[in-house]
């Protein structure tokens, strides 16, 4: 694409070239084109007594395949603001980016702090644009002057505010744990644990979520990011290393043309210090 | 979450619902159920707060996609507050026709539905439903959600004109509580407002302290 763009002008409006062949590859191949990376996921929130526990699995998913065992999905927002996302792993990671930047830019303005509350409404108002295209389901959590805030944004541009939260496939499994054992003014550590027991639910009822444990702990006093908190049981140990030393493929013959470029124009504009 | 949005034709998390409205002696009383699904099956909030102030003395309740009437809502509490610019608060009919015009000029777009209820200085308490397609009507009663094809009965048989503030309040929590026991999309806690010249009173009604009736 780019190299025909340097010989010759691009043609204006759309380019369809490629419809035909998608249309012929589906055909070939029994009709399925390849799906976009999703992050299968679970994703809990939790609010305690001091501040606010997340916690994510880390397995990506690409149909049946796991795209990468190490995936983090829970993004930064502000120092004291963490998103878990779950859905298309593209949209996430740019909406909660997108997001990150706005309220870096509110901060650097106003001298503050960004609030949740703030976090939550950008966030429903730049999914609503979109209805529904954007498949990003976040857990929103954080601690501000005000207090310890979860919030839930659905694709759509939902916003709900409770005290426990799960979303993504394994959600029902996590959602099951959290409802037994969420309390009220939580201890750190009973949070951690809960938090922790809800995504182990997810990653052994769920297929589309697995691998480690990612925990972040939000309190007034900072962020706890523990990545890993729980390893997975089930390492791999490879027997050969699957990088190439430089040589491994020989080179049969080289042959070097120089490009012969002459300067067509050449302009020095001053620049003006006074 | 795509796999939840089965045969339902709001898209998205819905707000299921039973929502009222009804006027009494000196005030409105609106209200409505806490439960937010996803295609019919899925509870997806068993908390979720669907009677929304706009104004000192306005409340509306939404119903519909949760999606499209949060973000209406939104505009149309964006929108009154610059009422605060006049001398006087705004009318109802003002916070109403702002739903209304939202509702109606992006019709194709929209799914939701509100009960706008509210008191003022001009025509004290007033009750507005601003339906799906934007049509604006003013009603001393009014029900709306999915919840509210259950209670047509009760309503009309139980509601009279200018009941006490006390009498309202047990008819419209009874009112709910029959609508969440027959419908599945509505349930959880019921949410209500008391809205007079004198201000504002929130009552909450969990769901294990709803009326019960002969039949459970």
């Amino acid at each position: 694409m780019a190299l025909s763009s340097v010989l010759q002008s691009p043609a204006p409006g759309f380019n369809f070239d490629n419809a035909a062949r998608n249309a012929a590859l589906g055909r070939n191949d029994g009709g399925h084109t390849p799906k976009p990376l999703k992050t299968g996921t679970t994703i809990a929130g939790v609010v305690f007594k001091d501040g606010v526990v997340l916690g994510a699995d880390t397995r990506a998913t690409s149909s049946e395949v796991v795209a990468d065992k190490a995936c983090a999905k829970i993004h930064y927002i502000s120092p004291n603001i963490y998103c878990c996302g779950a859905g298309t792993a593209a949209d996430t990671e740019k909406t909660t980016d997108l997001l990150s930047s706005n309220l870096t830019i509110f901060s650097l303005n106003s001298g503050r702090n960004p609030r949740v509350v703030m976090a939550a409404n950008i966030l429903q108002d730049m999914l609503y644009r979109y209805r529904g295209q954007i498949g990003a389901n976040l857990i929103l959590g954080g601690v501000d002057c005000t207090g310890n805030h979860l919030y839930k944004v659905g694709p759509y541009g939902s916003v709900d505010k409770t005290a426990y939260l799960s979303m993504g496939s394994g959600d029902l499994a996590a959602l099951g744990i959290l409802e037994d054992g969420f309390k009220p003014d939580l201890e750190m550590e009973q949070a951690k644990d809960l938090v922790r027991a809800a995504i182990q639910a997810g990653i052994m009822s769920d297929l589309g979520s697995g691998n480690n444990i990612d925990i972040c702990v939000i309190t007034r006093d900072g962020v706890d990011y523990i990545r890993p908190y729980q390893e997975s049981e089930f390492t791999d140990d490879r027997t050969i290393k699957y990088k190439y030393r430089p040589g491994t493929t020989r080179v049969l013959t080289e042959k070097v043309v120089p490009l012969k470029l002459e300067v067509v124009h050449e302009s020095v504009k001053k620049m003006v210090t006074g | 979450m795509e796999r939840r949005c089965t045969g339902s034709e709001v898209k998205g998390v819905s707000t299921g619902t039973t929502i009222l409205a009804a006027i009494y002696d000196g005030g409105v009383v609106i209200g409505s159920d806490s439960r937010a699904s996803i295609g019919g099956e899925y509870v997806s909030s068993k908390t979720i707060n669907k009677v929304i102030q706009v104004h000192d003395r306005i409340f509306c309740c939404m119903s519909g996609s949760l999606a499209d009437a949060q973000a209406v809502t939104k505009a149309a509490k964006f929108q009154l507050s610059f009422h605060r610019f006049m001398e006087r608060p705004p009318l109802v009919i003002a916070a109403a026709t702002i739903m209304k015009e939202l509702c109606y000029k992006n019709k194709e777009d929209l799914q939701a539905g509100f009960i706008t209820a509210g008191w003022d200085h001009r025509h004290g308490p007033q009750v507005y439903v601003v339906s799906l397609g934007g049509m604006l009507v003013s009603q001393p009663v009014t029900i709306g959600g999915s919840g509210s094809t259950y209670i047509y009965g009760y309503v009309d048989a139980k509601y009279k004109p200018n009941m006490s503030r006390e009498e309202c309040l047990q008819f419209a929590t009874n009112a709910l509580a029959l609508a969440m026991g027959r419908d599945n999309v509505s349930g959880g806690v019921a949410h209500l407002a008391v809205i007079s010249e004198t201000g504002v009173e929130h009552v909450v009604v969990p769901g294990n302290k709803l009326p019960r009736f002969n039949h459970e």
